[in-house]
């Protein structure tokens, strides 16, 4: 069977890079992950008993409390990437505001994630009083 | 460069279906809860950071502006994670004919409605302990 692809794409290396579902995919796995996460963190925030600093550090010192907080926030940060990158893809026609958009919103992302990692590891590693 | 041929955009479509409404909302959702994410990073920042710097958080994040922000992230959070079990059933084949839709439609709002009382009245009670 003749190939659909043209020379010149061939040569070009153009075409598929094997990255198709990729970002669909994530965009799943993160879901998934995210409907025990995101309930548990609103049950066990609804559970205590105050909210002040020393109750908040106390629960968020905890092991278990710490590990999944980490991975709330890896997660939430990354759904979310995944998520208005593609609002951007599809409402911004501008190539130029897209990528600028694109650039500041994933740069946002990383600073959120690594804030919101380094904040409960200082906490769960007793360095907040 | 040449006009390229896009796909029809928003307009095109009718809102009412009810399908569609339910998963454009799912994306607007999606983009508050975005923006809520500022708030807990922002309080997990707090925490971290001196018992003075908490209290400020803390004081900023208990006024008014915020409680309103809070009843907007819970009518999104409940909806976004309805909905989005939804999406992933979708995306297994199930419950795409139009019918099925539109009945899944009701029971995501139903389920919202009934998330957001729960929540509602559990943070209500929170609000009155923590104050």
């Amino acid at each position: 069977m003749k190939s659909l692809r043209s020379p010149l794409g061939t040569v070009a290396g153009l075409g598929s890079a094997k990255s198709g579902v990729h970002h669909w995919w994530l965009q799943r796995l993160t879901s998934i992950a995210l409907v025990p996460l995101t309930i548990w963190f609103t049950v066990a925030l609804l559970s205590l008993p105050t909210l002040d600093h020393v109750t908040v550090i106390a629960w968020m010192a905890q092991s278990w409390t710490a590990l999944l907080l980490v991975l709330l926030v890896l997660v939430a940060t990354y759904h979310s990437q995944l998520g208005v990158r593609v609002v951007v893809e599809d409402y911004v026609h501008n190539t130029g505001s897209r990528t600028l958009i694109l650039v500041l919103l994933t740069f946002l992302h990383a600073f959120l994630a690594v804030a919101g990692v380094f904040a409960v590891l200082k906490v769960a590693f007793g360095g907040a009083s | 460069m040449r006009a390229r041929p896009l796909s029809p955009h928003l307009t095109i479509y009718r809102m009412s279906r009810y399908s569609l409404l339910s998963s454009i909302t799912n994306r607007i959702t999606g983009v508050v809860l975005s923006i809520g994410l500022l708030a807990l990073i922002y309080w997990l920042m707090a925490v971290a950071g001196s018992n003075r710097e908490y209290l400020r958080a803390h004081e900023i994040l208990s006024s008014g502006f915020f409680k309103l922000v809070y009843a907007g992230l819970l009518l999104a959070f409940c909806y976004h994670l309805v909905a989005g079990i939804r999406h992933l059933v979708w995306d297994t084949g199930h419950g795409l004919e139009r019918t099925q839709a539109q009945k899944s439609t009701w029971i995501v709002v139903t389920a919202t409605v009934v998330l957001v009382a729960v929540l509602g009245y559990w943070l209500f009670l929170a609000a009155g302990r923590a104050s």
